[in-house]
């Protein structure tokens, strides 16, 4: 009965770049990836929507995959979800969503999971661009050939969306026997199977047999008994399985003679063709591929300028109103300098994310990121990578991590692990406000050859730094690493299509909300905890720093005017976070570093981006913490205490360039390369490697400069 | 006997068998069986990966990996 509250549960299943996401926004009209390259969709998403009948129903939006025979992480989801009776997300019924213009594929993974034994229904999709190929398909044959139900759609633009929610009410006839025979290549271990777990289905006994290892849900004694087994019975996986997908692709081809009608003469292929041929050209394409990144970092940086400022703007003012109406005390200083600039230092890089997404998922969209990859891929291969790292590579200009989560769909495990390991030295755009800051300090504001501001180019150099840092350690780590499995690169180059901008929308409000979320609780949170270090301090010194910082006046002769920002240079240098910055300067002395700019980076520890409001504090400007004009100000006027010269030399600025380039100062990073290798070795080796280059990169600058 | 990285950028070819059974169950699946008509489309910059056409579409695979692919 309880099952009935909760509604039909539907999983929706079918090849990459097939349109199941698409179906999934129109059945659901929730936020979700898609994308014309291989393998967007990573995680399973959920939707809800009503039936025609008045119930409810559940939907699950697995990723693409070719077969039930998973290669990578993101596959795996698909037969753990299809094959696991008990689990809360094993489906009613399955929707497999089959692109018409390439049948005879996608109905391998079809008659796969109707073998399974659910009740399945076939989604056609696509057709017309099967009939732009000049195929014609009756979808009467395809029923009955393959005892089924299908529904005719169109998921880009929303046709045939009801006729298949009424599918899913009606009663789902079973097909009169499997599609493929398991039982006829291993009689014998598939009784013992089903007997063991109780199962009724012939092929997922079988699968029990071929995909044990990697089933999460089977403890290590069942593994054993049906490792035992397969020994016993003579079970050989790899010569089964190809047995099988040779009959499964025969029964295929005999069937749909009867269903398709070629016409020959395939104008969208032609199409995409001649686009081949110059975008993939060996001059045009990698023109066109940089021009297209030149455009993204233009994107990036100056057009989500006037919206940053915006967001900037909007934040002082709040912070300035709180002052003005709330009454004063540590709970308003507490939000009119915790908590408001904090929220604006993340709300601030929303702009720069959602251009970056909304660039990279018209890429995907269109077609050209599998261009990408497919031209990159002997490049990267020298450097242990793979052309499908280059999409995260790219995505970690804006931020680690959602680009660590698009190694996903890499098949190899050692090429997915280099990439996630070297992503972060990617410049993301968390270190651009670092940077901006430091380069206004140190570097002229002039031109050079004519045109070049040099300001830009050693941002620009900035950047490049990131990309040599990340390859170089790919390639070390090309050696260093044994390869669990081999590296490969069958992978389908869809034809091009006009991006969806419905799908463009979803994925960067989605993007978007991941970002705020993930990472703005933790740059909140540091930024109170870091407001009330530097506000509180222990012992004499901190408390009664009007008195000693008023007689030190008096013995001085300091003017009165002084008195509020000698105060607050005084509290902060007693407070627990000067102590912490106190306690670590000896080691931080040899870059060029006091124990202010080590608060600094204590704080950064946890997010970088927090640099700036951190000396925006401990300099005493004030509550207008991202008005970097004063910021820059007050750095410039910062003499360091030991030469009488100003603090921010070229030598110190070059040294803090470096450190913030090199070094990982992002926890929501080291917290999703966790979950995404599932040990803390990576993500402890990639904070001490990054760390320790950043320590001496920064080391080997300050000497040589100093 | 021919492999399918010997293929020059249009012309076909069709599948024998294969030498190297890991990579052959990825091929399988991905529609590259025995006696499947295959077409060079055309190749990356350097050479490699190549493109080639079957079974109704295009599908990028390395050199080494064509080269487990022998014609008939």
């Amino acid at each position: 009965m309880s099952e009935k509250k909760q509604g039909l549960k539907i999983a929706l299943v079918g090849n990459p770049n097939a349109g199941k996401t698409s179906l999934f926004n129109q059945l659901t009209g929730l936020k979700q990836k898609v994308g014309n390259f291989p393998g967007v969709t990573m995680d399973k998403n959920f939707g809800f929507f009503k039936l025609p009948d008045g119930n409810s129903s559940i939907i699950i939006d697995l990723p693409g995959t070719y077969s039930i025979y998973p290669r990578s992480m993101d596959e795996r989801v698909v037969f753990d979800v299809l094959s696991d009776s008990t689990s809360e997300d094993y489906p009613d019924i399955i929707i497999v969503i089959v692109d018409a213009s390439s049948l005879e594929r996608n109905l391998l993974l079809f008659t796969e999971v109707m073998d399974l034994g659910i009740p399945t229904i076939l989604a056609l999709n696509m057709v017309e661009v099967a009939k732009k190929e000049n195929k014609s398909i009756s979808v009467k044959a395809l029923e009955k050939e393959f005892e089924t139900k299908v529904v005719s759609i169109n998921a880009r633009q929303g046709l045939g969306i009801e006729k298949l929610k009424k599918a899913l009410t009606e009663e789902i006839n079973k097909p009169s026997k499997a599609f493929f025979e398991a039982t006829s290549l291993s009689p014998e271990i598939i009784p013992v199977i089903k007997d063991k777990f109780n199962l009724e289905n012939d092929y997922l006994a079988y699968q029990y047999a071929q995909q044990t290892y990697s089933k999460q849900f089977l403890s290590n004694d069942e593994k054993r008994f049906i490792a035992d087994a397969k020994v016993k019975y003579n079970f050989c996986d790899r010569q089964f399985q190809t047995r099988e997908t040779v009959e499964r692709y025969q029964k295929i081809r005999e069937k749909l003679k009867s269903v398709v009608v070629d016409n020959g003469m395939d104008s969208n292929e032609t199409r995409s063709n001649k686009l081949d041929r110059i975008l993939t050209h060996k001059i045009y394409g990698y023109l066109i591929f940089m021009v297209i990144l030149f455009l993204l970092f233009q994107t990036i940086f100056k057009w989500a300028e006037p919206f940053m400022d915006m967001i900037d703007y909007g934040f002082a003012q709040l912070s300035f109103f709180t002052r003005q109406y709330l009454p004063e005390g540590a709970l308003t200083n507490l939000i009119a300098e915790g908590i408001i600039p904090g929220l604006g230092g993340v709300l601030i890089f929303i702009p720069q994310i959602a251009l970056l997404f909304c660039f990279i998922s018209i890429l995907e969209e269109s077609g050209y990121m599998a261009r990408v990859v497919f031209l990159m891929d002997k490049i990267m291969r020298r450097f242990g990578l793979n052309g499908k790292s280059v999409v995260p590579l790219i995505s970690g200009v804006a931020c680690a991590i959602p680009a660590i989560m698009a190694t996903r769909n890499i098949e190899s495990w050692k090429d997915r692990l280099i990439t996630i390991f070297v992503t972060p030295f990617m410049s993301c755009s968390a270190r651009l406000p670092v940077y901006a800051i430091l380069i206004a300090l140190v570097v002229p504001n002039r031109n050079v050859l004519g045109f070049f501001n040099l300001q830009g180019v050693v941002l620009m150099g900035m950047y490049l730094l990131g990309f040599l840092a990340a390859i170089l350690s790919a390639l070390a780590m090309k050696y260093i690493l044994k390869a669990k499995d081999r590296s490969y690169f069958i992978m389908e180059l869809p034809i091009y299509r006009w991006p969806k901008w419905k799908n463009v929308w979803y994925t960067i409000f989605g993007k978007s909300k991941t970002f705020v979320l993930e990472a703005g609780k933790i740059i909140l949170a540091i930024s109170i905890i870091l407001w009330v270090l530097a506000s509180y301090g222990p012992g004499e010194k901190f408390n009664n720093a009007e008195e000693i910082v008023k007689t030190e006046m008096q013995i001085n002769h300091i003017d009165d005017t002084e008195y509020e920002n000698l105060l607050s240079a005084h509290k902060l240098e007693y407070s627990y976070a000067g102590i912490l910055g106190k306690s670590i300067e000896p080691a931080i002395r040899p870059l060029g570093y006091d124990w202010k700019i080590g608060i600094a980076l204590i704080t950064s520890f946890a997010a970088r981006e927090v640099f700036v409001g951190t000396i925006a504090t401990i300099y005493s400007v004030g509550a207008d913490v991202e008005d970097e004009s004063t910021i820059k100000d007050k750095l410039r006027a910062e003499i360091n205490p030991k030469t009488g010269k100003p603090m921010y030399s070229l030598a110190l600025g070059v040294s803090l360039l470096i450190f913030y380039a090199f070094a990982m100062q992002c926890m929501s990073t080291l917290a999703v390369v966790y979950r995404e290798t599932k040990t803390w070795k990576w993500p402890i080796l990639q904070l001490i490697y990054m760390s320790g280059v950043a320590y001496l990169g920064a080391l080997i600058a300050y000497q040589l400069l100093k | 006997m021919r492999s399918l990285a010997e293929l020059k950028p249009g012309e076909i070819g069709v599948v024998k068998s294969f030498n190297d059974e890991y990579l052959s169950l990825k091929l399988l699946e991905m529609g590259v069986l025995p006696g499947t008509e295959v077409e060079m489309k055309f190749a990356a910059p350097f050479g490699d990966p190549i493109c080639i056409r079957v079974s109704g579409y295009n599908l990028s695979l390395r050199l080494d990996e064509a080269k487990t692919i022998s014609l008939t």
